[in-house]
């Protein structure tokens, strides 16, 4: 049988020309771009050397904390999610009642739009009227009512934990099947030959739910990166600039016709991501070879 | 055996208390969305003292739902049957001829996993091709962004179709195409409906890319409008609550008579390891 009229390459090709033409050309591109005075006000495009990562990584301005803010993001929210889903998974993968039922409604805030979800905060954090501070003034706890928005202390952790809020079941939800893939055998003999809770836990769960606890973590960390809708509906950046990300400050240059320096802040993102991506190829292909 | 018990008992005391924090929201939310306007300026957890199902009706004219709704049924539904329809294509050839090419091509499809846009040079390619502000142009952009994840389950799947059935069309005269849309794709259906719902809802909950390449009202879909709808209305609570329902129902809908599929797409790939 003739493969190569079976299995004709240009089957392929509508996919790859959508996917080079509309995410790697204009990724590529962009990393020209970056080192050009481009903008909204002029049509000649000039090149201007690194003098837009200059002004990137300067300090002068505030992209640093920009993409500091988008870091600690990242690996806070990582943090959490991971942590709070591995224990929801275990408890879930116990005997506990209406576990379907418990598992639909915590996985499902990862399916409403994440600008919903940022709407739907922005009501619940209200400092007076609000669900949350309004909850803790019923329970006598008025002490720890505060402006979760506004405030300088709290207006990112407040944007971190609507995130954790919404992720925290899908990431259960992953965990938890890779935790029933582990034959329960093993959690017996262990038992049986005296091991307690933690050393189970430490000694035969954890290594054997690493792949899943893999790709939890890689999901969470492209997803962290790119992160926009909940602070720009939260806190769109504020107060001043505490909760600026890359993404809406790239927004915000977008909107200000500053294109150069923009394109040079997605830069740095693209090739961050580029190159991690490519690292994720590579052990994903390599897994799949090995079966 | 009374220690477990008691474990028992606090273990599903705490899931409990998980499952209220994390459905809290979204009850207030629709409990608020048949208040009036005075009661819901609260945004409480008290019932509503009468129900008021016209905020629906009154959001629809004051936001221009109609219009919005119908943006994203079409936007979501073509990209995706688009994507759906390239990528297993893609998927069946990468897989089935493992060439260095397909392979290079496949992974290198992968990599769009990770990698960002650039909305600055994005804008720039959609202008050449004149897809600026055009329906089109967004419907093609949100085919675009699902290839990668869509290509990644598909393959995974096309390589658990067994090959004798392409030898056997083959035997009885079938050219490439009839054999890929009459014998391959309907049996590929599992992973089509998981790539089909995963990418309708990703391109429903869409919010960034109509902000960045639509600019006219009329061409908005649900998220844009609802957030314009927000920043009008912030005071009316109710109605706000009325429009959030009505754009998340929709996916919550889809989500609870799908979740097989959704669970299944959006775990893909973790547990195989």
């Amino acid at each position: 049988m003739n493969d190569n009229r079976t299995y004709p390459y240009y089957f392929s090709l509508g996919a790859m020309l959508l996917y080079v033409l509309l995410l790697v050309l204009p990724g590529v591109a962009g990393i020209l771009y970056a080192f050009t005075d481009w903008n909204s006000y002029d049509s000649a495009v000039h090149f201007i050397g690194l003098d837009n990562f200059r002004q990137v990584f300067s300090g002068e301005n505030m992209y640093l904390s920009y993409i500091k803010n988008t870091l600690v993001f990242t690996v806070s929210t990582i943090l959490l999610k991971t942590a709070i889903g591995f224990v929801l998974a275990l408890m879930l993968s116990n005997a506990v009642r209406l576990k379907n039922m418990h598992r639909a409604m915590m996985f499902m805030p990862a399916v409403v739009p994440m600008l919903i979800v940022g709407l739907i905060f922005k009501s619940v954090l209200h400092p007076d009227t609000g669900l949350l501070n309004v909850t803790l003034r019923s329970l006598g706890l008025g002490v720890l009512e505060q402006q979760w928005l506004t405030d300088l202390k709290w207006a990112f952790k407040s944007i971190i934990a609507v995130d954790v809020w919404k992720g925290a079941g899908y990431i259960m939800v992953i965990l938890l099947a890779g935790l029933q893939t582990i034959p329960k055998d093993y959690d017996e003999a262990a038992e049986i030959d005296g091991a307690g809770f933690w050393k189970r836990i430490w000694h035969i769960t954890l290594p054997l739910l690493a792949p899943a606890l893999t790709v939890s973590i890689v999901l969470n960390l492209l997803y962290g990166l790119k992160i926009f809708d909940t602070v720009y509906v939260l806190t769109n950046g504020g107060p001043g600039y505490a909760t600026e990300v890359i993404y809406t400050g790239v927004f915000k240059e977008f909107s200000m016709g500053r294109y150069g320096v923009g394109t040079a802040l997605s830069t740095v993102l693209f090739l961050f991501m580029t190159v991690l991506g490519y690292f994720v190829v590579k052990w994903m292909s390599r897994e799949e070879e090995s079966h | 055996m009374n220690a477990r018990v008691m474990r028992q008992l606090a273990v599903n005391v705490v899931v409990w208390i998980v499952t209220v924090i994390t459905v809290a929201p979204l009850v207030l939310i629709v409990i608020n969305s048949l208040k009036d306007s005075a009661q819901a300026s609260s945004m409480g957890m008290d019932l509503p003292k009468s129900l008021h199902f016209e905020n629906f009706s009154v959001v629809f004219e004051k936001g221009k739902l109609g219009h919005s709704l119908w943006n994203s049924l079409l936007y979501a539904g073509v990209s995706t049957a688009l994507c759906v329809a390239l990528c297993s294509l893609a998927a069946y050839v990468y897989s089935r001829r493992r060439t260095r090419l397909n392979r290079f091509s496949y992974l290198f499809i992968l990599l769009g996993l990770a990698m960002p846009l650039n909305y600055f040079t994005l804008m720039k390619a959609m202008q050449l091709l004149h897809l600026v502000n055009t329906q089109a142009g967004i419907i093609i952009l949100y085919a675009a962004v699902q290839i990668p994840l869509s290509v990644f389950i598909l393959y995974g799947f096309v390589g658990g179709v067994p090959r004798e059935l392409d030898e056997a069309g083959i035997i009885d005269g079938c050219g490439p195409g009839r054999l890929f849309f009459e014998i391959i794709f309907p049996l590929l259906k599992p992973a089509a409906v998981t790539v089909f719902i995963l990418a309708f809802l990703n391109s429903w909950n869409e919010f960034l890319l109509p902000l960045y390449f639509l600019n006219s009202a009329s061409q908005w879909p649900m998220t844009l409008s609802v957030y314009n709808f927000f920043g009008q209305f912030q005071m009316d609570w109710n109605l706000v609550s009325a429009d959030i329902v009505l754009t998340s129902l929709p996916v919550v809908i889809l989500y609870l008579l799908g979740q097989r599929y959704i669970i299944a797409g959006m775990t893909a790939g973790s547990v195989k390891g």
